[in-house]
């Protein structure tokens, strides 16, 4: 349900610099302005790209997040099919979508 | 003045960003006909680029996402991605808002569209742009067609935003050079990039070059889905082109599978009735 207010702080990382000094300045008080489940904020704060391509995080999102937390394009590739390993499929978002 | 040149171009940013990765025989045949298309715009002389393209959410997000939109400012700024990450260096780029608002009224006549005064480019237009006019010296107006976040335009309406493009691009003084870019099937940023569906590619573009209104708008999101990735929703670039090109046919020059690059690259143009001018060279075709 709060996969919208995941990708917004994503999407607002990806574009504002001044989003990303607050990131790096404090992580826990920038993530309160979003309504995040636990385990989405838990992803943010452990730069877990995997856990986050499973809650449904586009990749076209994703993948400057991931290049921001210095992930390589072969890691970052990586972490999402370890994501997968560990936590099972995609559970919301595009790549979850199932067609009437 | 008038449509001066049609075309439509891949714009993975593993074009520029991986470029080190892929075999070099095949980038090199790729990136040569990017440069010809570069060639054959100069030819034609244009006073600005329209760029229709798929944008990755760098401007548009679900807060308020725009099917359609069209920059109107005097200049954009881009690439938003990291310049190393990319391997495009980050500047201003020439806009015409003044032209940008006479598209965009008449556009209105027939159509909805969205209109945005701030505009950062991403590698969607930044990777065309960057083989295209590498001076910057071109005025270009951008176009989005949401291909990201459904729901998305059908694929109809998308060929009639074409048609109403042209007729605005037609009631113009301006020499316009007109760039689709986005597709073909591919799943980019996820575990999966690097697939490419190269008969599914080929299908499309033989419906694009016989510009078949049916048939390309015959593809449901669902089977492209499947069929070619969610990457596979930016043929709505591609229709575009085809509808601001109705009663035209087009000329693939150049149509490879580089999984680096995570796209079947693919160069193509579509004949201009007027003065015949970008899709008549008779060498043309694929090579
Ligand atoms: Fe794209």
């Amino acid at each position: 349900m709060s996969l919208y207010q995941l990708q917004k702080l994503l999407y607002q990382l990806n574009r504002d610099p001044h989003t990303r000094t607050r990131f790096e300045a404090d992580r826990g008080a920038l993530l309160s302005d979003y309504e995040l489940s636990e385990e989405e904020e838990a992803a943010i704060r452990a730069d877990d790209v995997g856990l986050l391509y499973v809650l449904g995080v586009n990749g076209q999102i994703l993948m400057h997040y991931a290049a921001m937390c210095g992930y390589e394009w072969h890691e970052y590739l990586q972490a999402m099919r370890d994501g997968l390993e560990r936590h099972g499929p995609v559970r919301r978002g595009l790549y979850a979508t199932v067609w009437e | 003045m008038s449509l001066v040149f049609a075309g439509v171009c891949s714009h993975g940013p593993g074009i520029t960003g991986r470029s080190e990765q892929a075999d070099p025989a095949v980038r090199d045949a790729f990136y040569e006909n990017f440069h010809r298309m570069r060639d054959a715009i100069e030819a034609t002389r244009p006073d600005a680029l329209v760029v229709v393209a798929a944008e990755h959410f760098a401007n548009f997000f679900m807060n308020n996402m725009p099917s359609l939109a069209i920059g109107m400012a005097e200049h954009y700024e881009g690439p938003i991605e990291d310049e190393a990450w990319l391997g495009i260096e980050r500047r201003r780029i020439p806009g015409n808002a003044a032209l940008s608002k006479r598209l965009i009224e008449r556009i209105m006549r027939t159509s909805d569209v969205a209109y945005a005064e701030e505009w950062l480019f991403d590698h969607g237009i930044m990777v065309p742009l960057h083989f295209l006019t590498p001076r910057y010296d071109l005025p270009i107006v951008p176009v989005n067609i949401n291909c990201q976040g459904p729901p998305l335009i059908p694929l109809d309406r998308t060929w009639e935003f074409g048609c109403a493009l042209r007729e605005a691009i037609d009631n113009v003084p301006e020499r316009i050079a007109l760039v689709g870019t986005g597709g073909l099937s591919h799943w980019p940023a996820t575990p999966d990039s690097g697939v490419i569906n190269e008969a599914w590619d080929r299908e499309f573009l033989e419906r694009w070059c016989l510009g078949d209104r049916e048939a390309l708008c015959a593809f449901t999101d669902e089977e492209t889905y499947r069929e070619a990735g969610q990457g596979g929703f930016e043929i709505r670039t591609h229709v575009a082109v085809a509808g601001a090109c109705a009663g035209s046919k087009g000329r693939v020059w150049f149509y490879a599978p580089i999984p680096i690059f995570a796209v079947g690259c693919t160069i193509a143009t579509m004949e201009v009735s007027e003065a015949g001018l970008a899709g008549n060279d008779p060498s043309g075709d694929e090579r």
